[in-house]
């Protein structure tokens, strides 16, 4: 908070002598708005439904408990921890991510089938999450720094005031050329987001769907993406929403990746 | 002792049942593996043809957790009705220590089909016979005792019965025999327990980890009665004791796993018993990768050393295949995944560079819905007449698994 004070006064400095303010607002703004939709509170859990939904409306349901928990400032260091329900080849998995936004993840997949702790490997965070259309940035967040961002313009989504953010990755890494967030002025949630591929069609669609507040923390509880090539889509439902629950920090660990606690899995 | 322990518990969870929430689930399943090559030894066309049913009963009330999962099987191939208790334990969990009493899977170290301080028990005949993976282990009934100390973990294992890796039936595989003349065979099984401890931690970013295991070999040695003129052949289980070490983590984009142990044949440390494997040492590298996405490709080398080696080859009987001291291995894995993750693509292939002993396993698995799954692949063995994929050369399959899951 201090540093967005900050910010926001050097902007107003940066304005009376140049258009230096857009250089850093909108960075700022991405940052502000990925600290509202990825960092709230100390921890967080939720009871995750999501709905793969092909062209044809054939769907799959992959269901989770996630916990997670900032190690510091929005933006820093996240422990993650996944208990699978559905589908049922899946059931009693448990899914352990120690998220870094400077380098690559650690993950350890835990396969009760075998009473096993594996740890895998992850150097793509643009890849699917458990075969939806969320991406694991797209679930835990994309460094802000990869990406040059650029305020378009001001627009309404529904009633809510928006920036239009265009961020373009500044390496070629990416899955997508470039991406447009609509970022609530007020909850600094993303509302929506357009990303376009490398030849600037259209790609995945992302839409906040339902916005709740949870201990005062507004909060997107219902989410789809959709992939506008393919026609697949993800919905995703937020169940038992909760933060600030005094998660311990070996609760991310091995011993309880291969015994889930019943009282955080639910 | 174990049973008696496990219904103690399981009455003090009854009482708990008002407040114990209480989940079944299972599932029915189609599985065969039918000959490419040869027909089995007793001249029948297919590996494994069953249906089998598994039930399983989960309930957890406050610290206490039982877990049952039983199998009801039909063999058409001459066993005909199976059941198994494939797990059955009791968890107790307190704040910085845990218990686990019953029927449990363990699995320690980082081998993909590569086993170094993994000393628990296998059914190394599932895995060549195309039943689902998770059927290459075995439960071991035991009681397991988690500590958690700040500065380390600590999982201790003891087994009061000990349990054997179950080998292929020479009914179905063409197993290595020096001596098919002998009918008359025995087996001992130890009468003594065993026990292991695991200790592990994250240093700098990587998960090290220490082993002990003093015990047994778990796949039978044979001593023939006379080496001359053979009339009975006993088999039995050489005392062992395993100390080990691991370490994994990241290095450069994919992560690297170091593993090593030394088998102290605690049976014949001096090598001079030919019937008994000599003291070893395991050494295993291995890294993973994911070049792109929904693709992980897996490498391991795999190194056995013989300790000594110069008395086994003076009391090797004339006759008997000669090992090599060193033993080298390489396995490759590649894994990919299409359509949202319900189709998975994956082979494994292993090859010994010593004595040319190799096995490929292809599979194709494809989820048709959230609860149906089928899977289609083979097993496919060479090598010398002796080697442990070698052996089975004639055992070449083709399988197929279908799941049902509620």
């Amino acid at each position: 908070m201090k540093k967005a004070l900050y910010v926001a006064l050097l902007s107003v400095v940066a304005l009376n002598f140049s258009g230096l303010a857009y250089a850093l607002a909108p960075e700022e703004i991405m940052r502000m708005s990925q600290a509202a939709f990825l960092y709230p509170g100390k921890d967080f859990k939720a009871r995750v439904v999501m709905k793969l939904i092909n062209k044809d409306g054939k769907e799959r349901v992959r269901e989770l408990t996630m916990l997670r928990k900032n190690a510091g400032e929005p933006g820093g260091d996240q422990k993650y921890f996944m208990y699978f329900f559905q589908p049922a080849d899946v059931k009693d998995m448990s899914f352990m991510i120690h998220k870094y936004p400077a380098r690559d993840d650690d993950r350890w997949l835990f396969i009760p089938a075998f009473n096993m702790v594996k740890r895998i490997a992850a150097q793509d965070k643009r890849s699917s999450f458990v075969g939806s259309d969320f991406t694991y940035e797209d679930v835990s967040g994309r460094d802000i720094a990869d990406d040059s961002h650029v305020i378009e313009r001001e627009e309404k989504v529904g009633n809510r005031d928006c920036y239009v953010v265009k961020s373009t990755p500044k390496s070629t890494d990416a899955d997508f050329g470039h991406k447009i967030t609509w970022v609530d002025k007020v909850s600094l949630l993303p509302l929506k987001e357009e990303q376009y591929d490398r030849k600037g069609d259209p790609y995945k669609q992302f839409t906040a769907d339902e916005v709740a507040d949870v201990k005062g923390f507004p909060t997107v509880v219902k989410r789809t993406m959709k992939n506008l090539q393919t026609g697949h889509r993800t919905e995703v439902t937020f169940v038992k929403t909760d933060y600030d629950l005094g998660l311990e920090d070996s609760l991310f660990s091995e011993r309880f990746l291969r015994q889930p606690p019943r009282k955080w899995v639910d | 002792m174990l049973h008696a322990a496990a219904l103690c518990a399981v009455l003090l969870l009854a009482s708990l049942a008002a407040r114990a929430e209480v989940a079944l689930s299972g599932f029915l399943q189609q599985n065969m593996a039918f000959n490419t090559g040869e027909t089995n030894p007793d001249g029948r066309h297919y590996k494994w043809l069953e249906e089998r049913a598994q039930l399983k009963l989960d309930a957890t009330g406050g610290a206490w957790r039982l877990l049952a999962k039983g199998d009801l099987a039909y063999d058409h191939l001459g066993r005909e009705g199976q059941s198994e208790l494939r797990e059955g334990y009791v968890d107790y969990t307190a704040g910085n220590w845990d218990m686990r009493i019953g029927r449990q899977i363990i699995t320690w170290g980082l081998g993909d089909l590569v086993f170094v301080n993994d000393v628990f028990p296998k059914d190394h005949e599932a895995l060549f016979a195309g039943r689902p993976l998770e059927y290459l282990k075995r439960g071991v009934d035991a009681v397991k005792l988690g500590v958690y100390p700040q500065f380390a973990s600590f999982e201790l294992v003891a087994a009061p019965d000990f349990r054997a890796s179950t080998i292929p039936d020479a009914r179905r595989f063409h197993v290595f025999d020096p001596m098919p003349a002998v009918t008359n065979r025995e087996t001992i099984t130890p009468d003594q327990g065993e026990a292991g401890l695991r200790v592990y931690r994250d240093i700098a970013g990587y998960d090290a980890a220490l082993y002990l295991y003093r015990g047994f070999q778990r796949t039978p040695s044979m001593r023939p009665d006379s080496i001359t003129a053979p009339t009975r052949i006993t088999y039995f289980y050489p005392r062992l004791s395993v100390y080990g070490a691991s370490v994994s983590g990241r290095a450069g984009e994919g992560v690297l796993s170091l593993e090593g142990a030394y088998y102290d044949s605690r049976e014949d440390r001096s090598g001079n018993d030919f019937a008994v494997p000599n003291s070893q040492s395991r050494l295993l590298a291995g890294y993973q990768i994911q070049p792109v996405e929904d693709i992980s490709l897996a490498f391991q080398y795999y190194i056995e050393y013989m300790h000594d080696y110069d008395a086994y080859r003076v009391t090797l009987p004339a006759g008997f295949p000669v090992e090599k001291r060193w033993s080298h291995t390489v396995t490759a894995r590649l894994t990919q995944l299409f359509l949202h993750q319900t189709l998975r693509l994956s082979a494994y292939a292993s090859y010994n560079a010593t004595n040319g002993d190799h096995f490929v396993n292809p599979e194709l698995r494809y989820s048709f819905t959230d609860r149906i799954w089928g899977a289609v692949g083979a097993n496919l063995f060479g090598g010398k007449p002796w080697g442990q994929f070698g052996q089975l050369a004639r055992d070449d399959n083709v399988y197929l698994q279908v799941r049902y899951e509620f």
